[in-house]
């Protein structure tokens, strides 16, 4: 009988105690919340007043300094170009993109010179979206070290399912900017199906229905036995509660125009008007009808609004959003009826509208038990806990979107169809179209549509060095990969040559690693050391695995070894041991390869012992004790 | 066993360099998990390669390995591991979503007995019988213009790639090779048919 240190594959993570504490973090549009979960119970970290929710508004001072949450928010009208609201909108958005949301951005931008993300103009600095997610990322941060008297620098945040490869890479690029390591991006509906499975031990289908502010997710998923498996998912980034303060407000100021004559209004009157209007939705929720004043020009005026005015108002969204499920559960072959449960996510599922239309689209009272606006944190920090501490959860999730890449005509050729469960490598081989070709131009796309400019244009490569061949004898093999996190990285080789390029996808609306560099140290003090320490403890990790690696080694063969040859490697291990208390890295590592070299003689006469008994016959089962994974 | 079969059946584990069976998950020494390796997508799922299978044991194969394997599994380990689980993950995938398909599924045992089918083609069909069937099941769909026309025209593809999957099995266990390309290339097109009409009646039913 072998002696086992631990389970394979199983042993905990070395020395977790002296890492800072993991959280979720629900990044929303409107809201954002911060969670912890301990033992599979999670727990919203709160203000004094009891409320998990900060608004997702920072303001920024002419010294420098930064507010975020409800203080911001209650500036917003008086200082309007001090304050920034729903960044989440623009979250690996060129230039472009924002010219298609034009008017419904309460913020200048500021045209960027080289193309890339946008920049806003605030307080007379120039911030990338990045930045701005970044300074609300650090008041969760702050919240939660407070309330936990700890240093949380790990988390899992939360993002759209429908969110494209750009805005994940910005999400993470604004944590790591935080001073956050991201564990996982994990998708909104799947964090809040794990807050649910969990508590009501469910089976079988569900449907999360998620209405923010600005964005609509639906995903459908099979739950079982602790295994989550996203069958589908779909959705509109640009579709929300927001939406319908809009419609009220227009409403509103049509009102005003019949009863008080015409007026242009300035922005910060337009953006007094929906929150009037947000307001009014919002108390709907709890009563029939009442009366706002909103003033404009100097002169307030009164408006009635009643649940069925609210309710023809909002229809047109809603019912974009029933589409959206429709189409989600046909292009997954689900029938409604087979669909078990629906969960509620979002504040805008709190209007009696949707709760109605979810009802009768599916059939079945939906599931609210957990309170919309933090159920997404809620998963998030178990899955963080999860992913720190072990845990038997399985979370299977799926590329929301298609990937491929731009082919002649100016189509697109589909290398991974949306709905393939993550992660994923896929590979498309294409053959050069001119004699003598030397390169290829690789054009990355995420979509559904089939010309290239109907879709999100990703990424642009080159694959230079192509031996010069007739045309169509280039063999160019393109394999996309997309990890864990839903991200892209997306290789390039010739398969006569192998001339070989490999990007990872830094999309055309997202940072260089320059830029990147720069905020860290603009923003960060410490961002250096930061950086620094984060290498010197992946340094130690592998360390300490080697090390144990040698130990479970030397239990199970250490005879093998004279007992000159077993001190050289006792004290190899006793010099890693030691470097693993520094802070150099060289040092651990320089350690490492001692220890290596001191046990090669010792790994070839394990490797003759393990032939020699595989020759046996007998011993082959031994060294495969852990196959056979199933079930 | 022979010198080389034994040489191929061990190899050393990336982590303490000792032995370990090739087609190890962990290594039993060191608990490391290994390279997905090269083996078929049947084995990878711990299943035998038949045409015919049962989907819940699918399921439950699949999901068993990636409960070890997954990448969530491996969070706070060396950035090795994190790359090897990753590589394991993927592999399950690919494995899970050819077998899950039975299109898929036929093309891929035709492959490991080495008479590949082209299911990326979409070129012209060469068989002039199947080509005229689909030619009028084609015609019959694009002339459907009610809802009770499609559904029937729709019920009735479904039923044939049913139908179809059938004679593929049965091919299979009668050993005819032949027989079961030429019907996984017919559920091809059956199977692209039912998609249009089944669409058809998405499009025809909302109005
Ligand atoms: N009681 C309510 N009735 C209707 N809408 C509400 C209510 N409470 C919040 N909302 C709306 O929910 C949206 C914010 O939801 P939230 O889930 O926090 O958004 P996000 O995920 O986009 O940050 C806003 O549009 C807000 O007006
Ligand atoms: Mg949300
Ligand atoms: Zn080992």
């Amino acid at each position: 009988m072998l002696l086992q240190l631990h389970e394979p594959g199983q042993s905990p993570a070395p020395h977790e105690s002296d890492r800072g504490l993991a959280v979720g973090i629900d990044l929303g549009t409107t809201n954002s919340v911060v969670a912890v979960a301990r033992d599979g119970t999670a727990e919203v970290l709160r203000d004094a007043d009891g409320g998990g929710l900060i608004p997702s508004v920072v303001h920024y001072s002419d010294d420098g300094s930064v507010i975020v949450g409800t203080a911001a928010r209650e500036r917003l009208l008086d200082e309007p170009d001090r304050v920034v609201s729903s960044i989440k909108r623009l979250m690996g958005r060129g230039l472009e993109d924002v010219k298609s949301l034009a008017g419904t951005l309460p913020y200048t931008v500021e045209p960027s010179p080289e193309g890339g993300m946008v920049r806003l103009r605030v307080a007379g600095r120039v911030l990338t979206p990045v930045e701005i997610s970044a300074d609300i990322l650090r008041a969760l941060k702050a919240r939660a070290e407070e309330a936990q008297g700890k240093t949380v620098d790990r988390a899992v945040v939360t993002v759209p399912a429908y969110f494209d490869d750009a805005a994940r890479t910005a999400t993470k690029d604004a944590a790591r900017l935080a001073g956050l390591e991201v564990l996982r991006l994990v998708n909104e509906p799947t964090a809040a199906a794990l807050a649910y499975g969990l508590d009501n031990a469910s089976e079988g289908l569900y449907a999360v229905y998620d209405l923010g502010g600005g964005t609509f997710d639906l995903s459908i998923l099979r739950m079982e036995k602790g295994v989550f498996q996203v069958k589908a998912t779909g959705g509109d980034a640009a579709l929300g509660g927001d939406d319908i303060d809009h419609a009220i407000a227009e409403h509103f100021l049509a009102e005003r125009a019949a009863k008080v004559g015409p007026h242009t209004i300035t922005a910060g009157e337009a953006k007094q008007a929906l929150m009037v209007a947000r307001l009014a939705k919002e108390c709907l929720s709890r009563s029939q009808g009442g009366d706002w004043v909103m003033e404009v020009d100097g002169k307030p005026s009164r408006h009635f609004l009643d649940r069925a005015t609210l309710d023809s108002l909002s229809t047109p969204f809603v019912e974009r959003t029933i589409a959206i499920c429709r189409a989600v559960a046909e292009d997954a072959g689900i029938a409604v009826a087979d669909i078990h449960g629906v969960v509620l996510v979002g504040g805008s599922t709190r209007m009696p509208l949707v709760r109605a239309r979810v009802a009768e689209f599916f059939g079945k009272p939906p599931l609210a038990d957990i309170n919309p606006d933090e159920v997404v944190a809620v998963g998030a920090a178990l899955q963080a806990e999860a992913l720190t501490s072990g845990s038997d959860t399985l979370l299977l999730d799926v590329t929301p979107l298609s990937l491929g890449i731009e082919i002649m005509g100016g189509i697109v050729e589909k290398v991974i169809p949306r709905n393939t469960p993550i992660p994923v490598a896929m590979a498309q081989e294409f053959t050069t179209y001119q004699d003598g070709q030397t390169a290829m131009s690789i054009h990355v796309l995420q979509g559904e549509r089939e010309m290239v400019d109907q879709n999100r244009s990703l990424a642009r490569f080159i694959l230079r060095g192509i031996p010069p061949m007739t045309a169509g004898a280039g063999r160019i093999r393109v394999t996309f990969t997309v990890d864990a996190d839903g991200l892209l990285t997306v290789a390039a080789s010739e398969q006569t040559t192998g001339v070989e390029q490999s990007v990872a996808v830094k999309p055309s609306y997202g940072l260089t690693e320059d830029e990147m560099a720069h905020m860290l140290r603009d923003s960060l003090e410490h961002a250096r050391d930061d950086m620094a320490s984060r290498l010197v403890a992946e340094a130690v990790v592998e360390a300490r695995r080697s090390m144990l690696a040698v130990a479970s080694a030397l239990k199970a063969d250490g005879d093998l070894l004279s007992d000159d040859e077993r001190k050289a490697i006792d004290a190899a291990m006793e010099l890693v041991e030691r470097s693993t208390h520094g802070t150099d890295r060289d040092a651990v590592n320089a350690a490492v390869e001692g220890l290596e070299q001191a046990t090669k003689g010792f790994a070839e006469k394990r490797m003759d012992r393990g032939i020699r008994q595989a020759l046996a016959g007998v011993s082959v089962d031994r060294l495969d004790d852990a196959l056979g994974g199933g079930a | 066993m022979s010198v080389a079969a034994a040489s191929l059946a061990v190899h050393p584990c990336w982590s303490c360099k000792g032995p370990v069976a090739t087609r190890a998950l962990f290594c039993s020494v060191c608990g490391a998990v290994q390279g997905p390796g090269a083996t078929d997508h049947f084995s990878r799922l711990g299943m035998v390669p038949t045409f015919e299978i049962d989907r819940d044991v699918l399921d439950r194969q699949y999901f068993g390995f990636q409960r070890r394997l997954h990448p969530d599994r491996f969070a706070a380990k060396s950035p090795k591991e994190r790359m090897l689980s990753q590589s394991q993950a993927t592999a399950l995938n690919e494995a899970y979503e050819t077998l899950k398909d039975p299109l898929k599924r036929a093309a891929y045992l035709l492959k490991m007995l080495d008479h590949a089918v082209d299911l990326g083609a979409c070129g012209t069909i060469s068989d002039p019988e199947l080509l005229m069937e689909q030619m009028e099941k084609r015609e019959e769909i694009a002339e459907a213009e009610t809802v009770a026309e499609i559904a029937t025209l729709s019920a009735a593809a479904d039923a044939e790639v049913l139908a179809c999957q059938c004679h593929i099995s049965a091919a299979f266990n009668a050993e005819d090779v032949d027989e079961a390309a030429r019907l996984t290339l017919r559920l091809k097109y059956l199977t692209k048919l039912a998609d249009d009409a089944r669409a058809k009646k998405i499009r025809l039913s909302r109005g």
